[in-house]
């Protein structure tokens, strides 16, 4: 019974300590999308809805990506899977961000440090690996949906964004780290908000290149040269949306 | 926050059971989770209204094999769902009590705390294992009874009364407890010790074919296999998600577009595991496949085009990637390096 009240007490203790600073706010960090401007959800899936700049229709069928070493000043998170035909992993909720300035950054997939085979369970269960032949890790992204061929026949097309491998040599492989930082600068806090985060789907195809879709459609994976590609298009997917106080 | 929950529950507990003097508790089941799945995956689905214990599991199973269950006492879950074919019934599509051929192959049954989403059947129209259980007794093409009867039958059985009362603490039969402690019993289907399963521990090595089956299964330009039906991290073998694999261009049985009512979700069904194919044939949805050779041939040759097809089914216009004889014979030799003898010999498992 005393361990009870000691518990009980220890409890109130902590729930009421986090109240007594009052610079402390809550912020929701949300992954919104969008293709050129034009807002991107799961329902918006499944139909030929987008055009990439080189003119080829597309639908989008699935679409996850990791995200890692969120910080929020001093406030980080390891990492997260963000689904949208799933509508998981939109949001990060930090409790404790000091108002004031506060620089918003993290890294597309996963820096080589993080990139280790098989040791993230949540991300195994979901079958979000590459496999060991391509150097193992994880997927920095999977973008799958169809586009219209030159004969305007549905194509598929497996935009799986990872580590760039060369395996000319396969006892040999060539590795280059892909993921790349995102930072998007200060946001002033001022109290509980959310901040959007936009991912412009459009950009994967665009710029600085311009994509093929019936050039560069499917086995990317193994492809060094398409990584580069898509490590460049990358860079300018990401920026800072709306900040709505709670 | 947990320990606290913890500590009241055990004070509530010890004070409410002080009072009712004869009431059995049921021993805690420990499920014996195989060390890959430990390692590599999240924590299996045990619902706290409804936890393992010893009582409720061997309850469940002697249900599971009971013929009581069925309209005529001619079936039980067994019946379609046999231990030595990894649970299931070597039938096309499966067959009930009136003797009317159902439109979908019987699946097998292990792993199945390990499907995350918790949704069952070819389609996904059940959500958990207890509601599953619920369907096959009055399913007019399965067992085709009425839970109702089912349970006054029961209840008239002196020996489920008191299995009912170690279990649960209640004589008092329905089709709830009945379908908890079914499910009870199914979360302890475990397959996790395959020829594969030992070589990812270290303990046996794989034949020149098998590790090239291994590699076709691996390889985007190849087989791309891992992208559905899991890999070595991911050894469930499948990710329990809905696809269309290219099976036909028009769909007689909608699947999943039929429980979600969505077009675009028309022809997608689950992703089976790969575990114990040995055991398991015909395959798919409808059985349509007597061989392995058949299933590979159809990946690599054989895919048809549709609006749902899945965007991982690469040349499609060529019917797939078309695998050389080599890589398809490697491929089935590791597919069958899946099969768990113990599964299918466990004597827990047998009626
Ligand atoms: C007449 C044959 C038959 C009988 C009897 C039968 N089943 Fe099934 N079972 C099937 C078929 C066929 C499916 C696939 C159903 C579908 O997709 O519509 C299935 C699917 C299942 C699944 C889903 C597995 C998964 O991975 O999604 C479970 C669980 C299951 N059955 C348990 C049971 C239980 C428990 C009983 C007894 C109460 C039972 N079955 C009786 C034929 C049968
Ligand atoms: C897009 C996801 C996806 C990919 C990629 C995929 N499968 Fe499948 N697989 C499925 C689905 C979904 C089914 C069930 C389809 C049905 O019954 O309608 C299935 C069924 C099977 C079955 C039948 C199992 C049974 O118990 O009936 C086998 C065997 C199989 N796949 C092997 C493979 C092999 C080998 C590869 C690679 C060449 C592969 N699959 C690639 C999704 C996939």
């Amino acid at each position: 019974m005393k361990q009870f009240f000691k518990i009980l007490l220890f409890v109130i203790l902590v729930s009421c300590s986090s109240n007594d600073t009052e610079k402390e706010v809550t912020i929701t960090l949300k992954f919104s999308h969008n293709w050129d401007g034009v807002s991107v959800n799961s329902s918006d899936f499944n139909s030929f809805k987008f055009s990439t700049l080189n003119g080829e229709s597309v639908n989008i069928e699935r679409l996850r990506y990791v995200v890692s070493n969120i910080m929020l000043n001093e406030n980080s998170k390891d990492y997260q899977l963000v689904d949208l035909g799933e509508n998981s992993g939109l949001e990060i909720t930090f409790n404790n961000v000091q108002t004031g300035i506060n620089t918003l950054q993290f890294t597309f997939g996963f820096a080589d440090k993080d990139n280790v085979d098989g040791i993230y369970q949540d991300l195994n269960s979901t079958s979000f690996n590459v496999p060991m032949m391509l150097g193992g890790g994880y997927h920095y992204m999977q973008l799958d949906g169809k586009y219209k061929d030159v004969n305007n026949l549905d194509a598929n097309f497996n935009y799986h964004v990872i580590r760039a491998v060369d395996r000319s040599d396969p006892n040999n492989l060539i590795l280059e780290d892909t993921s790349f930082l995102v930072d998007l600068g200060n946001v002033n806090i001022e109290g509980d908000s959310t901040i959007e985060i936009k991912m412009n789907i459009a950009e994967w195809f665009k710029n600085p290149n311009t994509w093929d879709l019936n050039v560069l459609n499917t086995v990317l994976m193994p492809n060094f040269n398409a990584q580069k590609l898509m490590n460049a298009n990358g860079k300018t997917v990401f920026s800072l949306g709306k900040r709505t106080q709670n | 926050m947990r320990s606290y929950w913890y500590i009241t529950f055990l004070l509530l507990f010890f004070s409410c059971s002080s009072s009712e003097i004869e009431q059995y508790t049921p021993v805690p089941y420990e499920l014996e989770i195989p060390k890959l799945f430990q390692d590599k995956l999240i924590a299996p689905i045990l619902p706290i209204d409804n936890p393992l214990t010893e009582e409720g599991v061997a309850l469940g199973k002697k249900l599971f094999f009971d013929k009581t269950l069925s309209k005529d006492g001619t079936q039980s879950c067994a019946s379609c769902h046999n231990p030595s074919k990894a649970f299931t019934d070597n039938l096309k599509t499966s067959i009930g009590v009136d003797g009317i051929s159902g439109k979908r192959n019987a699946m097998p049954l292990y792993n199945l705390a390990w499907n995350f989403d918790e949704n069952f059947s070819w389609d996904g129209k059940d959500f958990t294992l207890e509601n599953q259980a619920l369907d096959p007794v009055r399913n007019p093409i399965e067992l085709h009874a009425n839970w109702t009867n089912v349970a006054n039958r029961l209840q008239s059985n002196s020996e489920y009364k008191t299995l009912f009362n170690r279990a649960f603490g209640t004589s008092k039969i329905d089709s709830i407890l009945v379908t908890k402690a079914i499910a009870q019993f199914e979360r302890t289907l475990i397959s996790g010790n395959s020829k594969f399963d030992q070589y990812l521990l270290g303990n046996t090595t794989l034949t020149p074919e098998e590790e090239n089956g291994f590699n076709v299964f691996m390889e985007e330009a190849k087989g791309d296999c891992f992208h559905c039906h899991g890999s070595n991290n991911n050894p469930l073998w499948t990710d329990n998600l809905f696809h269309n694999n290219g099976l036909d261009r028009s769909f007689l049985d909608l699947g999943l577009g039929a429980v979600t009512g969505d077009p675009a979700d028309n022809g997608k069904f689950k992703t089976p595991s790969l575990r114990n194919l040995a055991f398991t044939a015909p395959y798919m949805h409808d059985g349509r496949f007597n061989t392995l050779e058949e299933v590979i041939n159809h990946y690599s040759e054989g895919l048809q085009p549709s609006a749902t097809i899945d965007p991982l089914m690469k040349k499609v216009n060529q019917g797939g990637v078309n695998l050389t004889a080599k890589d398809k014979a490697d491929l089935k030799a590791f597919l069958l390096t899946l099969t768990d003898f113990d599964f299918v010999n466990n004597p827990n498992f047998q009626e």
